[in-house]
C-alpha cells in the first residue's frame, strides 16, 4: 500500500491543553487507499488529534500545536473544520449529525443543494435560487451508490433504522467532489453486527477506490478484521504502528493498556503489598447484582451479574461506553433500570434514589458539575445537604419537633472538618462550588458521600479531569476511608491502573455484560483481552465469567 | 477600575440605570416644588400594598419554575376570597379574616392543578403560564357573570347581569390594615404600619421557610434539579410545593392590596397583576432562578419609587405625564434584560 | 384503515372540537347564513395576510412569533404619515407601506437578534418585546409627534396640541384594496383585490420554501448545531425569518386597517398578535408546523366563532359580555392549549425514543436497538 506519495502525513504532533501534556510527538502517514485503524484507551489522545487535524477553534483557542501536516503533498494548517472539508477530509462522528426531518438526499446534500439558476441570484444571492430536486436525488443516489448498499433518497431520516443513518452519514462526506479522507469515530458503535459487517465491506470497497481512512473503534476484532494498519496510542504518545494482518486483538489490547516496565513494576509492589487484604473469598457478600440492565444514555447496561464482598473494595472497569457507566447510575436510581440488586439480604428499590440512599449507600456521580455539586451554593451546602435531606442531620427540631430547622453552624463545622481532612483549597465554607478546581469540587463530592457514613460507597471515575497531587489524594482518602470504616467501596474508572492500584477485584464490561472478573493482581493482558471482548469460547471460559 | 467593572456586571447595567434615575428623581423632587413627605408616604403605602405580591415570586424562582407570570391564579382566588366573604355578611377584621382563609383554601386548590401542570412542561413554564393565567381570567370572568351572588353590594342594580366589574370594600374591610396603628405625621405623611408589618410578617415567615428542611431541598431543586434527584428529593413534588405558596401568597397579596386600593375589580382585572411583581423582583436584584428577600424589598421600594414619582416629577417639570409609558418601558425592559441574560455559569 | 382514520382524528383534533362548537354555537346565535358569509369573506381579506406573516419564524423554528406586533406597529406609522400628508387611495396604502417596510426591517433585525440571545425561549422573549416595544411606540405616537416629529393636520392631534388622537380615522383610504376590482356574487360582497394579493402573498411563501435560504430556515429550525456544522449561517437565517415576517404583519396590519377605516392609535397593534395566533392555532397549526391551509381554515372558524359567540351568549344567559368572555377565553386557551402539547410532546418524545434500550431481557434488548437493519 505504500505509494508513492502518503495523501496524509502527520509530523511530530504534540498538544497542550493548560500546561497539560496531551499529546506528544505523533507522526504517522495515510496513503492514498489506505485503512489505517486508530485505538487506544479515552484519554489516550485520538480526539486531540482529531481536532487538530480538522482545525477545530479550540485548538487555537489554546495555543495552538506543535509539529505540522501534510495534506496532499502541502502543508496543512486549516483554520476551521471547514477549510478541512473543503480540502477533501471527510468526517463521520460518533452522534449523529443528521437532520431527524429531513430526506436522505436533504441530508446527503445539506448546505451543497444543487440550485436552480434564477435572474433573482444577481440581486439576492445565490441563497435565493429554487433548489433542483432532481439534479440532487441523482447526486445523492450516486453517493449512494459508491457505498454498496440501498438506501431511500426519499426516505426521512427519523423513519430510518440506525444503520441507514450510518451509512447516509457517510454518503454525506463522499458527496463531495474531492473527497480523498475519511474520518470514522466508532463508526460501528451504534450498530449490531450485520448491520457492521456491512460497513465494514463498504469501507473496504471505498478504499479499493483510493479513499484513504482513518478508523477511530474500539472493537479490536474490527480493527484487525478491516485495517492495513494499526497506530496505537496511549497517553498521548504513539506507541505502535504496524501492519493489521498476522496481529491480535490481543497484542492491541496490551498495547493500548500497557505501562512501562518500572510503573508496572511500581503497581505490582503495591498491589503485592495490598495482597493481604484481597482474601476476599472468605467475606460474606454485601450487595449482589442479577440481570441488572440500565438505560443511560450512551452508557447502556444490558444484563449485568454481580457480587460484591463486604469490606472490599470492588472495581468495574472496561472501555467509553461499554456501560460500566450504567452500573452506579442504574443502583443509585439515578437512570431508569430493572432487575435485581440485594443489599445485605434485602431487595433494593430501583429507580428511586431517594430509597437506595436510605438503605447507606453513597454515590459519587462522574459528572461532577452536572450532578454532583450545586454550583452555585457553598461548600457547606454542597457537603451537608444530602446528608440533611435523607438522615436528618444538621436540622434542629423547632416548636416540638413540627418544623425542622436548618443548622447553618452545624453545616459550616462539617465543612470546615472535611476542608481540613481533604486539604480542600478555598477561602472557606462558603465559597460557592462553582468556583473551586475540579480537584477540589471532587474532594466537596466525596465529602458529600462520606458525611452519609454509608455501608457501600460508589465511585465513579473519581479522578477524571483532576490533577496528578488532588489525583493521589483522592486515592488514598478512598483506601483511607475503607480500611478505618470497612466501607465497601465500588469504583468504577476507565483507567485501568488506577483500579488495579485500588481494587481487590475488578470486573471489566464489555458491551452492556461483564466480561470477566479479575483479582487485582492478574497479568494486564488479561485486563486487555477483557476490555476488548475477547472471543469468548477461547480465553473467556477460562475467566471468572460474568454471564 | 475593576471591582467597578465587576459591579457593574453583578449588579447589571439597567438595574444601576433604575436606581440611579429614582435617586434624581428624589433629588430633584424639592427643586420643583414636590412634596417629598407626601411622596415618601405613598412610595410606602404602595410597598405595602404590592410587597405580597412580589414576595409570592419568590418560592417559584427558587424551585426553578421560573418567574411566576401566572400568578393571576393566585390574584382570582383572592378575588373569590373576597367575594365570598362579603356575600357571607362579614364586615370588619371578621370580614378580612374569612376572605384571606377562604382565598387560601383556593390558592391551595389551584396551585396544586397548576403545579401538576408545569411538571408536565418543564422548560416551557413561563409562556405556559401566562397563558394558563390569561386563559383562567377569562374562565373567571364567565363565573363572575353567573355565579349566583346575591349581595346587593356586589351585583349590577338593574340591567345587568352577575357582578360588578368593581367592588368598594368601603363598610367591610377599606384601609383594615394602612389605617392600623397608622403613624400620622403633620397632613402629608402617613405610615401605613399595618400593611408594612403584614409585608414584614409574611417576609419573615418565607425567611422561616426556607431555613427549614424543606425549603432547603426547595432551593437544591432550583438550583441543581439533578443534584437534588441524586440526593433523593422528589423533584416534581418540592416544585408543586413551591407553586401552591405562590399561588396562596398571590391570593393573600391581592387580598391586602384591596383593602388599600378601597375596590375589588373583578373580570379582567387580574389579567396584567403577575407583570409589575415580576418587573419589580427583577428590578431588586433577582434571577429567572434566584431570588432573595432583599431582592424583594429592593425590588418593591425601587419600582413602587419610580411608579410614585416619575408623575409628580414630570408633571412638575415637563407638565406631561408620561408616567405610563415609562412604567411600561421600565418594567418590560427589565423582564427582557432578564431573559436575555446567559443563565450564570461558573467564573 | 381504523388506525389511520384514528390518527385524522387525532392530528385534527383541535380543528374538529372547533367545528363542533361552531355547529352548536350558530343556531344559538340565531345569525342568518348571508350575514355570516358576507362576514367571514370581510374578515378573510382582513386577516389572512397577517396570520400569513407567522409563517416562516414557526418553520425556522423559533415558534410563534408573538413579536410580529413590532411590523403591526411599524405599519400604523405608515398610516399615520399619509393620513397626515393626505394621500388617498392605493398611492396611499403603497406609500404607507413603503414607509413601515424600513422600520419593519429594522424592528425585525432588532427582535431576531434578541432572540438569538434567548435561543430556546423565543417565544416568551418576543411577548415581552412586543410590550416593551408598546412602550417606545407609544412615546413616539403621543408624544413625540407633533412635538418633535412634524404634524401638520391639527385634526389628528389631541387638544393639548401634541401627541395622536386616540382615534384616527382613514377615510382616504378606506377599502381602496377591498373594492378596487368590485366583484359581487350572489349578493355577497367579495373583497377580490385583497384574496389577489393574499394568494400572491401566499405563493410568495411557497415559493420561498422552495428556495436555498427557505432549506436553510428549515434546517436551523430543526437543529441548530447539525446546521451550523454543516456551515449554514444560523443565526443570520433567524433573524431573517423574523424579519420577513415583521415585513409581512407591517403590511398585512395596513391592509386590515384599510378595511376596518379606523387606527385606535393605542391599542389596534395590541392584540392583533395574539388574534393572528389564536387563529393560525385554532387551523390546526402547532408551534413548529404550519401551512397556509391551517391559516385559511384557522380564519374561517376563529372569525365564526368571535361573531357567533356574543349572540349565543346572549341568548343563553342574557349577556353579550359572555360571549366577548368566551371568545377571549378561546383565544388565550388555544395558545395555551398548544404550548402546553408542544412542551408536553417533546418531553414524551424524548422518553419514547429512548424506550427501546429499556426492559428486561438481554437479547431482547440487543434486538430492538438495530433489528430493522
Amino acid at each position: 500500500m505504500d505509494s508513492a506519495e502518503p495523501i496524509l502525513s502527520l509530523k511530530g504532533i504534540g498538544k497542550s491543553f493548560y500546561g497539560n501534556r496531551v499529546l506528544a510527538d505523533v507522526s504517522f502517514d495515510v496513503g492514498a487507499g489506505e485503512i489505517i485503524g486508530l485505538v487506544g484507551e479515552n484519554g489516550a489522545g485520538k480526539s486531540t488529534l482529531m481536532k487538530i487535524l480538522f482545525g477545530m477553534p479550540v485548538i487555537s483557542e489554546t495555543g495552538g500545536f506543535e509539529g505540522s501536516i501534510y495534506f496532499n503533498g502541502k502543508e496543512a494548517r486549516f483554520k476551521t473544520p471547514f477549510d478541512a472539508l473543503d480540502a477533501g477530509i471527510g468526517m463521520v462522528h460518533q452522534e449523529f449529525s443528521l437532520i431527524p426531518g429531513f430526506t436522505t438526499t436533504e441530508n446527503i446534500l445539506l448546505n451543497r443543494e444543487s440550485l436552480n439558476s434564477s435572474v433573482l441570484v444577481d440581486v439576492f444571492g445565490p441563497r435565493i435560487s429554487t433548489l433542483d430536486r432532481a439534479t440532487m436525488e441523482s447526486r445523492a443516489k450516486s453517493a449512494i451508490a459508491k457505498l454498496g448498499v440501498t438506501l431511500d433518497p426519499n426516505m426521512l431520516i427519523k423513519e430510518m433504522p440506525v444503520g441507514h443513518k450510518q451509512f447516509t452519514e457517510i454518503a454525506r462526506e463522499l458527496c463531495r467532489e474531492n473527497v480523498k479522507l475519511i474520518v470514522l469515530d466508532e463508526p460501528t458503535a451504534v450498530l449490531t453486527e450485520s448491520e457492521a459487517e456491512v460497513l465494514l465491506s463498504t469501507l473496504r470497497l471505498l478504499a479499493s477506490e483510493g479513499i484513504a481512512i482513518i478508523f477511530i473503534s474500539h472493537r479490536l476484532r474490527e480493527v484487525v478484521e478491516l485495517c492495513d494498519r494499526v497506530v496505537v496510542l496511549r497517553d498521548g504518545h504513539k506507541i505502535e504502528d504496524f501492519p493489521a494482518k498476522g496481529s491480535s486483538t490481543k497484542q492491541i489490547a496490551s498495547l493500548m493498556v500497557g505501562r512501562s516496565m518500572e510503573a508496572q513494576a511500581k503497581i505490582d509492589a503495591a498491589s503485592a503489598a495490598r495482597s493481604t487484604q484481597s482474601d476476599s473469598d472468605a467475606r460474606e457478600t454485601i450487595l449482589s447484582v442479577e440481570n441488572l440492565w440500565v438505560d443511560m444514555p450512551g452508557e447502556t447496561v444490558r444484563n449485568v451479574n454481580l457480587s460484591v464482598k463486604k469490606g472490599e473494595i470492588f472495581g468495574i472497569g472496561g472501555l467509553a461506553g461499554q456501560g460500566k457507566l450504567g452500573i452506579p447510575n442504574g443502583i443509585m436510581g439515578l437512570s431508569p433500570a430493572g432487575g435485581s440488586v440485594v443489599l445485605n439480604g434485602t431487595p433494593v428499590e430501583l429507580n428511586a434514589p431517594r430509597a437506595a440512599l436510605e438503605r447507606n449507600m453513597a454515590f459519587v456521580s462522574e459528572d461532577r458539575r452536572g450532578v454532583g455539586l450545586l454550583l452555585d451554593e457553598g461548600i457547606d451546602w454542597n457537603i451537608a445537604f444530602t446528608a440533611m435531606q435523607v438522615q436528618n442531620q444538621f436540622l434542629k427540631p423547632i416548636l416540638g419537633g413540627l418544623f425542622l430547622w436548618r443548622s447553618d453552624a452545624a453545616m459550616s463545622n462539617l465543612a470546615e472538618e472535611y476542608i481540613k481532612l481533604l486539604e480542600i483549597k478555598c477561602t472557606g465554607p462558603g465559597q460557592r462550588a462553582g468556583n473551586l478546581s475540579g480537584g477540589n469540587q471532587q474532594k466537596v463530592c466525596l465529602a458529600k458521600a462520606f458525611a452519609l457514613r454509608p455501608d457501600v460507597l460508589f465511585v465513579s471515575e473519581p479522578t477524571r479531569g483532576i490533577d496528578i497531587g488532588a489525583k493521589h489524594l483522592v486515592l488514598d482518602t478512598l483506601k483511607k476511608y475503607n480500611s478505618e470504616y470497612g466501607t465497601t467501596i465500588v469504583m468504577v474508572s476507565s483507567e485501568l491502573e488506577e483500579l488495579r492500584s485500588v481494587c481487590d477485584r475488578i470486573a471489566i464490561v464489555y458491551e452492556g455484560r461483564i466480561e470477566g472478573i479479575l483479582p487485582h493482581t492478574a497479568p494486564i493482558e488479561d485486563f486487555g483481552i477483557l476490555m476488548a471482548g475477547a472471543d469468548r469460547d477461547e480465553t473467556t471460559v477460562a475467566l471468572v465469567g460474568g454471564n | 477600575m475593576d471591582s467597578m467593572k465587576r459591579f457593574v456586571a453583578d449588579f447589571g447595567l439597567p438595574r444601576i440605570i433604575i436606581t440611579l434615575y429614582l435617586f434624581a428623581l428624589f433629588f430633584a423632587a424639592p427643586f420643583v416644588g414636590v412634596n417629598l413627605p407626601a411622596s415618601i408616604s405613598d412610595t410606602m403605602i404602595r410597598i405595602g400594598m404590592n410587597g405580597i405580591m412580589v414576595l409570592a415570586l419568590v418560592p417559584m424562582i427558587q424551585s426553578g419554575c421560573g418567574l411566576n407570570f401566572g400568578l393571576s391564579l393566585g390574584v382570582i382566588a383572592g378575588l373569590l376570597g373576597a367575594t365570598i366573604s362579603i356575600e357571607m355578611g362579614f364586615v370588619g377584621a371578621w370580614g378580612f379574616g374569612a376572605a384571606i382563609l377562604i382565598s387560601q383554601v383556593f390558592g391551595a386548590v389551584f396551585g396544586y392543578g397548576y403545579g401538576k401542570l408545569l411538571n408536565r412542561v418543564k422548560g416551557g413554564e413561563m409562556m405556559i403560564a401566562t397563558y394558563v393565567g390569561f386563559s383562567s381570567v377569562m374562565i373567571m370572568s364567565i363565573a363572575w357573570l353567573i355565579l349566583p351572588f346575591k349581595d346587593p353590594t356586589m351585583i349590577w342594580g338593574y340591567g345587568g347581569t352577575g357582578l360588578r366589574t368593581t367592588i368598594s370594600v368601603e363598610g367591610f374591610w377599606r384601609h383594615i390594615l394602612d389605617d392600623f396603628l397608622v403613624i400620622q405625621i403633620g397632613e402629608n405623611f402617613k405610615f401605613p404600619t399595618g400593611a408594612i408589618l403584614v409585608f414584614a410578617a409574611m417576609s419573615f415567615l418565607i425567611w422561616v421557610f426556607f431555613h427549614l428542611k424543606i425549603g432547603t431541598a426547595i432551593t437544591a431543586v432550583g438550583s441543581n434539579p439533578t443534584y437534588a434527584r441524586a440526593s433523593g428529593i422528589n423533584i416534581d413534588r418540592m416544585r408543586i410545593v413551591s407553586v401552591m405558596m405562590s399561588t396562596m401568597l398571590g391570593a393573600l397579596g391581592i387580598i391586602v392590596f384591596q383593602q388599600s386600593f378601597g375596590f375589588i375589580q373583578l373580570y379582567e382585572g387580574p389579567l396584567y397583576m403577575a407583570f409589575p411583581a415580576v418587573a419589580a423582583i427583577l428590578i431588586g436584584g433577582a434571577g429567572v432562578n434566584k431570588a432573595t428577600l432583599t431582592n424583594v424589598f429592593i425590588g418593591a421600594a425601587l419600582y413602587q419609587g419610580i411608579l410614585t414619582m416619575t408623575p409628580s416629577i414630570f408633571n412638575a417639570v415637563l407638565k406631561v405625564d408620561m408616567s405610563d409609558v415609562i412604567r411600561i418601558i421600565v418594567s418590560n425592559g427589565m423582564i427582557l434584560y432578564a431573559l436575555t441574560r446567559k443563565t450564570k455559569v461558573a467564573k | 384503515m381504523s388506525s389511520k382514520l384514528r390518527n385524522f382524528f387525532i392530528d385534527n383534533a383541535v380543528v374538529i372540537l372547533f367545528v363542533v362548537l361552531i355547529a352548536i354555537a350558530i343556531p344559538v346565535s340565531g345569525l342568518p347564513g348571508t350575514f355570516l358569509m358576507q362576514e367571514i369573506l370581510t374578515r378573510l381579506g382582513r386577516n389572512t395576510f397577517l396570520v400569513i406573516a407567522l409563517l416562516l419564524p414557526i418553520m425556522a423554528g423559533m415558534g410563534l412569533n408573538f413579536g410580529m406586533v413590532l411590523g403591526a406597529m411599524a405599519g400604523q406609522l405608515g398610516l399615520i404619515f399619509i393620513t397626515d400628508w393626505n394621500i388617498v387611495g392605493i398611492p396611499g396604502l403603497l406609500l404607507a407601506m413603503i414607509i413601515s417596510l424600513p422600520i419593519s426591517v429594522f424592528l425585525g433585525w432588532l427582535c431576531g437578534s434578541i432572540m438569538n440571545l434567548a435561543k430556546g425561549r423565543e417565544m416568551v422573549t418576543g411577548f415581552i418585546l412586543a410590550f416593551f416595544m408598546n412602550g417606545l411606540y407609544m412615546m413616539v405616537v403621543l408624544y413625540a409627534m407633533g412635538s418633535i416629529i412634524p404634524i401638520m393636520n391639527p385634526e389628528l392631534l389631541l387638544s393639548r396640541g401634541y401627541g395622536i388622537r386616540n382615534v384616527v380615522g382613514l377615510d382616504g383610504v378606506r377599502q381602496s384594496l377591498d373594492t378596487l376590482i368590485p366583484l359581487k356574487i350572489a349578493g355577497l360582497n367579495i373583497p377580490a383585490f385583497s384574496f389577489l394579493i393574499i394568494a400572491a402573498v401566499s405563493y410568495f411563501i411557497i415559493w420561498f420554501r422552495k428556495t436555498k435560504i427557505g432549506q436553510d430556515m428549515r434546517a436551523a429550525g430543526q437543529d441548530r448545531a447539525v446546521s451550523g456544522a454543516a456551515g449554514i449561517p444560523v443565526e443570520q437565517t433567524r433573524i431573517l425569518a423574523i424579519i420577513i415576517s415583521t415585513v409581512l404583519a407591517g403590511i398585512g396590519q395596513i391592509i386590515f386597517l384599510q378595511n376596518l377605516g379606523t387606527i385606535n392609535t393605542t391599542s389596534s397593534h395590541e392584540q392583533i398578535g395574539m388574534f393572528s395566533i389564536a387563529a393560525l392555532l385554532i387551523g390546526g397549526a402547532s408551534v413548529t408546523k404550519a401551512s397556509i391551509p391551517n391559516v385559511i381554515v384557522g380564519v374561517i372558524l376563529f372569525h365564526l366563532l368571535f361573531l357567533v359567540s356574543p349572540m349565543a351568549g346572549k341568548n343563553l344567559i342574557g349577556s353579550g359580555m359572555l360571549g366577548e368572555y368566551f371568545r377571549q377565553f378561546v383565544s388565550y386557551g388555544v395558545i395555551a392549549l398548544a404550548l402546553v402539547l408542544y412542551e408536553w410532546k417533546r418531553v414524551t418524545q424524548e422518553n419514547d425514543s429512548r424506550a427501546t434500550l429499556r426492559g428486561g431481557g438481554a437479547p431482547a434488548a440487543k434486538e430492538a436497538k438495530g433489528g430493522a437493519a
